[in-house]
Order: structure tokens, then sequence, then C-alpha cells
């Protein structure tokens, strides 16, 4: 782009060089996609990062490809520590690719630009679940919404909600804009959610926290909740699928929690010394509704059960090893976990993964159930355990969705029928 | 008003009773809204003008609004209310890489004009003109 002007954005020497080409065209344009979005968001300068996250590698169409190849033509590199979320394929597993061959080449074509531009090759929706991961009051440029939430309330890092584009320009010049979720002033929470009317028993229930945040995720829409009552011991299993399932039905990027998450020792400090006056309290009642709204399907004839959405934990694998307990899963049904390499090969390291995939589990790598054509039967009823897989599933894969407690998606593999504990739900607060 | 993406664009407005987010929500291939929960499910957005009150959902949108304009099914451009980061770096990079421009333009939050879909809309930097059909 000919006589563009960085107005109103305070580079440095180094950043205008970037900007003027002294790089190459690749990130000349990278840098000036950067000032761009510094320019929308009102930024007066940029700011370094140590790290990003790249959620463009997903095919979408040749666009995508064209795009990427500007960098690998002009020889450009990321500058910092790059991983890379899920992609169309799952290269460990690549018989589960039930699409178009010419568009499977396509997207196989897209992760190879990114890793030629030096990002390692993750593929994984969960970069939190790795042992290196970005420290408290870090700032990285995150894409893939359900990560953004976890960095910004769980580790503590900063990030803006990124997505495609500007990741990959981010990492290549090291630079995003001084706004947004970087900025203290706009971390602080706006909104109290009060949960603490919810009993121990439900509090302690694994499927409670994806639909907590669906309902958090519709009351807040993208402003920063903090929520108060949640047990001291929540895992940060039971975090990611509340801060997923908020980014799936609204546009959270960022929440607290009080006594647990690092921004928030106490309701006043998350709040940055004003506490709002309205607090949303969320009742039993509400959470029983969300969880009934989660299920498209009026059917029975269980066909799938859909797990790992974000791709599951180790932890996430035991519990499935654990409430498997050798069973077998009934012949007419397909059961998939969706998980990242590196944590599939230290479950086969345990021997949990061998025992489920003897059991008719398939492991899916490297992409995701509910955004490329693996699900083999999609005309039967599909179960999940996932509030964002339940929310984007119908529509992205055509599928009629249940959702349930990992329990009760296992019980129903095991027995070919939909399975459910309605005891946890139908109780008075 | 303010521009986001700035640049000359006309058509017939067509205005969204709700957001709209374009991953899971336009065909690229048709520019028609494929969103099952849409009211507009079915409108085709192609060369019209789309009026809406802010972007919508996955962060994904900006790789749709960038391979609709590479297919020539996008949208002529966005009057929003509220800025939104997603649609101006799908219009930004299909810039850079085609060189055609999607103005996205934000109308001040006290302005008070009324459009209706079909009325003729002429954009072209810091000016919006509206012609009742």
């Amino acid at each position: 782009m000919k006589g563009f002007h960085a107005l109103q954005i305070d580079l440095t020497a180094h950043e205008k060089s970037l900007l003027d080409g002294a790089r190459g065209d690749g990130v000349s344009m990278a840098m000036r996609l950067v000032v761009r979005l510094a320019q929308t968001m009102g930024a007066k300068h940029l700011r370094p990062i140590t790290g990003a996250h790249i959620d463009s590698c997903l095919y979408h169409g040749q666009s995508g490809l064209d795009y990427v190849n500007v960098f690998v033509d002009s020889g450009a590199k990321v500058v910092v520590p790059t991983t890379l979320n899920v992609s169309s394929l799952d290269l460990l597993h690549p018989e589960l690719f039930r699409g178009d061959p010419a568009t499977g080449a396509a997207a196989k074509a897209l992760m190879d630009a990114y890793i030629a531009l030096g990002c390692e090759p993750t593929w994984t929706c969960a970069p939190y679940q790795r042992e290196q991961r970005p420290g408290f009051g870090e700032h990285v440029a995150w894409a893939e919404s359900n990560a953004v939430v976890f960095a910004n309330s769980v580790l503590g890092a900063r990030t803006h909600r990124y997505g495609d584009f500007i990741d990959i320009a981010a990492a290549i010049t090291g630079r995003v804009p001084d706004a947004g979720l970087h900025r203290t002033e706009m971390r602080r929470a706006t909104q109290v959610v009060d949960v603490s009317c919810l009993s121990q028993q439900m509090l302690s229930t694994d499927a409670v926290y994806p639909v907590i945040g669906f309902v958090l995720g519709r009351k807040c829409g993208s402003s920063v909740p903090v929520i108060v009552g949640l047990p001291e011991d929540v895992s940060e299993d039971n975090l990611k699928a509340l801060g997923a399932a908020a980014a799936s039905s609204g546009s959270l990027a960022m929440f607290h929690a009080v006594g647990i998450t690092p921004e928030a020792p106490t309701l006043e400090i998350a709040c940055g010394g004003v506490v709002p006056d309205e607090t949303i309290v969320i009742t039993h009642q509400q959470l029983s509704a969300a969880r009934d709204s989660l299920s498209t399907a009026t059917r029975t004839d269980l066909a799938t059960v859909n797990l790992g959405t974000p791709h599951y934990s180790l932890s996430e694998i035991h519990a499935l090893f654990e409430v498997m307990d050798g069973r077998t899963i009934h012949p007419s049904i397909d059961l998939y976990v969706s998980t990242g390499r590196e944590i599939l090969h230290e479950a086969m390291q345990r021997g949990w993964a061998g025992s489920l995939e003897a059991s008719g589990v398939t492991f899916v790598t490297d992409t995701c159930t509910y955004i490329t054509p693996i699900v083999r039967n999609t005309t039967g009823i599909a179960m999940t355990d996932s509030a964002k897989w339940a929310y984007y599933a119908p529509g992205n894969i055509g599928v009629d969705v249940v959702f349930g407690s990992l329990g009760e998606c296992v019980d129903s593999a095991v027995a070919g029928v939909i399975v459910r504990d309605e005891g946890l739900w139908s109780g008075a607060d | 008003m303010t521009d986001v993406v700035s640049g000359s664009a006309s058509g017939p407005a067509l205005v969204l009773d709700e957001p709209l987010s374009l991953w899971g929500g336009l065909d690229a291939l048709t520019g028609i809204i494929i969103d099952q929960r849409h009211p507009q499910r079915g409108v085709c957005l192609s060369g019209t003008v789309v009026f809406m009150q802010s972007g919508r959902g996955s962060s994904s949108a900006s790789s749709v609004l960038a391979e609709a304009v590479r297919l020539g099914t996008a949208p002529a451009a966005f009057v929003l209310r509220e800025p939104d980061e997603i649609l101006a770096l799908g219009s930004f990079v299909a810039e850079e890489i085609y060189g055609l421009v999607t103005p996205v333009v934000i109308t001040d939050p006290d302005s008070t004009f009324s459009v209706s879909t079909g009325d003729l809309v002429r954009i072209e930097p810091r000016s919006l003109w509206i012609r009742r059909s």
C-alpha cells in the first residue's frame, strides 16, 4: 500500500524501519496491519510481546493461503516463540479426514506455510496445557477465544482478543497495539456475578462449569466480569471449560474469580477499587434451563460422543480412563476425544490412551471434531460434555446435539442410547 | 462518523435485525446468511451496504470476509454503531492482498438518521449519503 502513514501512533525507530520495508515486504505488511489495528483501537503506541498463538492456520479458503504466502515469499519469520492452533487436518491420523481431498491438500499447504514462518507445530487450541506457558504479567498475542480467556484470567498474562491475520502479523513484528486487555484499566471487572447460592454438591460437579460459562457469556457479552462464590479448589480444567463456553455464547476475553484467579485476591482489587452496584446472581434454575438449551435434539438415536473441546488435558484423559473403567463402547457408537499431540503422547506413555483405544475410543489430534469433517455419522444424535461443541457443532457440521456430563457421555456410549442422570439438575438449591 | 476502513462504495442498504457472526453465519461462496438462528437467514449480502449494531462472534470472521472479497460475494461496505476490529482486519487484509477496499464506517452514537433495507447508500471518505427508495 503506497502512501500509508502511521497517523496518531508514536513508533520507535525500529518499528518505523519495519514499516518502511527494511526487513522486506512481508514484515512491512505485518507492521501495517498492526499499526492499522492500533489506530482502530485508539492506541498511542505499540508494545513488545514475548510470544504468540496463531489461529490463522485453520483453512477457510484460498485467501488464507494468499495472505500467508506474502510472508513466506518475502522470507519473513516470527520473532517470538509462536505456537499453532488447531488446523483442518489430523496429521497423526490422516485417515479420519472425510472432506474433499482438494480442500485437504490446501489445508495442508496452509499448515506447511506457518511452519515455514518458524511457528511450532503444536496444533492445539489449549497451548496453556504445555509446560512452557506465559507467566503472570507477560504480554502475548494469542488468538483462539478459549486460549485468550485462559491466558488473561487464569495465567494473568495479557492478551487482547486477537484473531485471524493479526496473530501472525504480531508474531512477525513482535508488536501489538498498546490497547485493550494489555492495559491495566481495561482488565478491571465491571460486573459482579454471584454463584454462591449454588449448592456445594453442584459446584463440585465438572459438568456445571461449562454451563456457568454459557450463562456468563450470555449475560456479560464482552465485558470483564468477576465471579464470587466459586470453591477455592476449583480446577484449571473447570476454569478452562467455563471460559471456553463464555467465549462462545458471548465475546468474553477475561474473567476474574475472587480468591482464585491471580488478579482477584479480593472483590475490591478485581474491580480496581470501585465495586459495581449491580450483581448478577446465577441460580440453580437458570443453570438447569441453560443446560437444557445447550441440547438441540429431541430424538434419542445416539450416534457419536464428542469429548475434548477445548482439547482434553492429561487430567481430563485420566478422568475419562477412570470413568470408562475398562468397559467397551457400544459397536454402533463412535466416541471421539480431541486433544493435542503432546498430551496424547503423554497419555500413551501412562497407558491410559492405549486402554481407552482398546475400549473403542478414537483419539483426534491437531484438529477438532466440530470444525472439520471427521465425525462419521452426522445423522444420529451427537452427545458432548462441551458447551462450546454444543454451541457450534449444529451450525458447523449439521448435527443435533445433547449436552451431558462426562459420566452421562460415557454411560451413553457404552449403552448405545442416551443415558441421563437428572438428579443433579432437578434438585432444589 | 469514523472511517475504520476508508474508501468509496455504493449499493442498496441491508439493515440486519441482529448482529451477524460471519464465521458460521455467512457462506463466502454465495454471500448468503446461513446462521440458522439469524432472523434473516437466506438473505444475500453481496454488493449491499450492511447496517448492523456491531460485529459478533468468532474472530475467524476476518477470514470469511477476506474470502468473500476474493470471491466477489462480499458486501460493498459495513456501517456499524460500534467499532469492530475483526471486520476491520478482514477488510485490511483483502485490501493488502487483492487491492479491493470494503469500507467499514462507524456512525456516531448520537446520530439519528434512519435507513431502511433497499435505500440506496453511497459511501465516500468521511461521508455517507442515503437516498430513500
